[in-house]
């Protein structure tokens, strides 16, 4: 059995969203990335801002702050790159904070019943509880069917 | 965790695109999808207006032998702002035609990106991907998306129904298109 079998301690990464906090579990974060141009195009999925480019691949860009505080971002200092799983695939998200961000160690709490759908969880943190976000709750769920699996549906193809 | 880079293979294939413009977005086909391309005003006295007020985006047909050939307003399709298109172009193995405001280039890609998941919604069946060009990112269209096979009968029953006029009568008709 794990250190980590045995404690509700797990690694996470604070971040800053306005004038509040938010975690994300370490496993789900890739990096922090200095903000890098949006290009947009046309698209109906208003949750997405545009898309960046990093190392190579194209990333969407969701803000979830308004979301989760109420209010737009005004500034964007660095984009969290984030994983969210999916089936048995996995997409990279790259989310807009507004200060710099910390990985610490903490006590997680599972989420309740009566707890919104994006709170994985809670940790208490410099006297501070914060909550643990469920990205799959926060991000835009498909209103269509399942793509068909051609050759343009996997995650990276040649040109054909 | 970080992100995997993009796979490397000894064989890159390329493939010829047209990058074009509407309502001033850049969109990319693929070359081998457009059969033809023809200014607006070379078509401008063939077409015949379409009255399906469900699809707006559709407002003219080309008489091809038998069959109607729907010219599709990119700009509309895509809930841009209409533009002034100039160019058409008519599609291989389609009963679709594409009103495009301009070409920009032709060029290859030699890598499609999937559209990632999180958009959601029409644009899953807009596009085939994204593709990277000169540090930009175009998105590369899907040539069947534009019309679907259900719209595709609609816009037949509407022209089988009467709803389908010769151009010339159609008020306007030549300044719309």
């Amino acid at each position: 059995m794990s250190w980590m079998d045995q404690s509700d301690t797990c690694s996470c990464v604070l971040l800053r969203l306005g004038e509040r906090r938010f975690a994300l579990t370490a496993e789900q974060v890739a990096e922090l990335a200095a903000p890098s141009r949006v290009f947009r195009f046309a698209h109906r999925t208003p949750e997405i801002d545009g898309v960046i480019l990093r190392r190579g691949r194209v990333v969407p860009v969701c803000d979830v702050a308004e979301r989760l505080t109420g209010k737009r971002l005004t500034s964007r200092r660095f984009y969290l790159i984030a994983a969210r799983c999916h089936g048995q695939g996995m997409d990279w998200i790259a989310i807009p904070v507004s200060g710099q961000c910390e990985l610490i160690r903490a006590d997680l709490t599972p989420a309740g019943d009566s707890d919104s759908p994006h709170v994985a969880g809670w940790l208490s943190y410099s006297g501070e509880v914060i909550e643990v976000l469920n990205l799959n709750a926060l991000m835009p769920a498909s209103h269509l069917s399942e793509p068909p699996a051609t050759g343009n549906v996997v995650p990276e193809v040649q040109a054909q | 965790m970080r992100p995997h880079t993009p796979h490397k293979t000894s064989q890159v294939r390329a493939e010829q695109i047209i990058l074009f413009r509407a309502s001033n977005e850049i969109f990319a086909i693929s070359s081998g999808s457009v059969q033809e391309v023809r200014s607006v005003d070379s078509v401008a006295g063939a077409p015949v207006a379409v009255g399906e007020p469900a699809l707006k985006k559709v407002r003219h047909a080309i008489r091809r032998g038998d069959k109607n050939v729907y010219v599709v307003n990119t700009a509309i399709h895509f809930g841009l702002r209409p533009s002034a298109p100039a160019l058409v172009f008519l599609l291989r193995k389609s009963r679709v035609a594409l009103l495009v405001d301009s070409i920009e280039k032709m060029t290859t890609m030699t890598r499609l990106q999937a559209l990632p998941r999180a958009f959601c919604n029409e644009e899953q069946t807009w596009y085939r991907g994204l593709t990277v060009l000169d540090q930009n990112v175009v998105p590369v269209v899907d040539p069947a998306g534009f019309v679907t096979p259900e719209e595709l009968s609609l816009l037949d029953a509407a022209t089988g129904s009467g709803k389908l006029t010769e151009f010339g009568n159609a008020v306007g008709a030549e300044s719309a298109i």
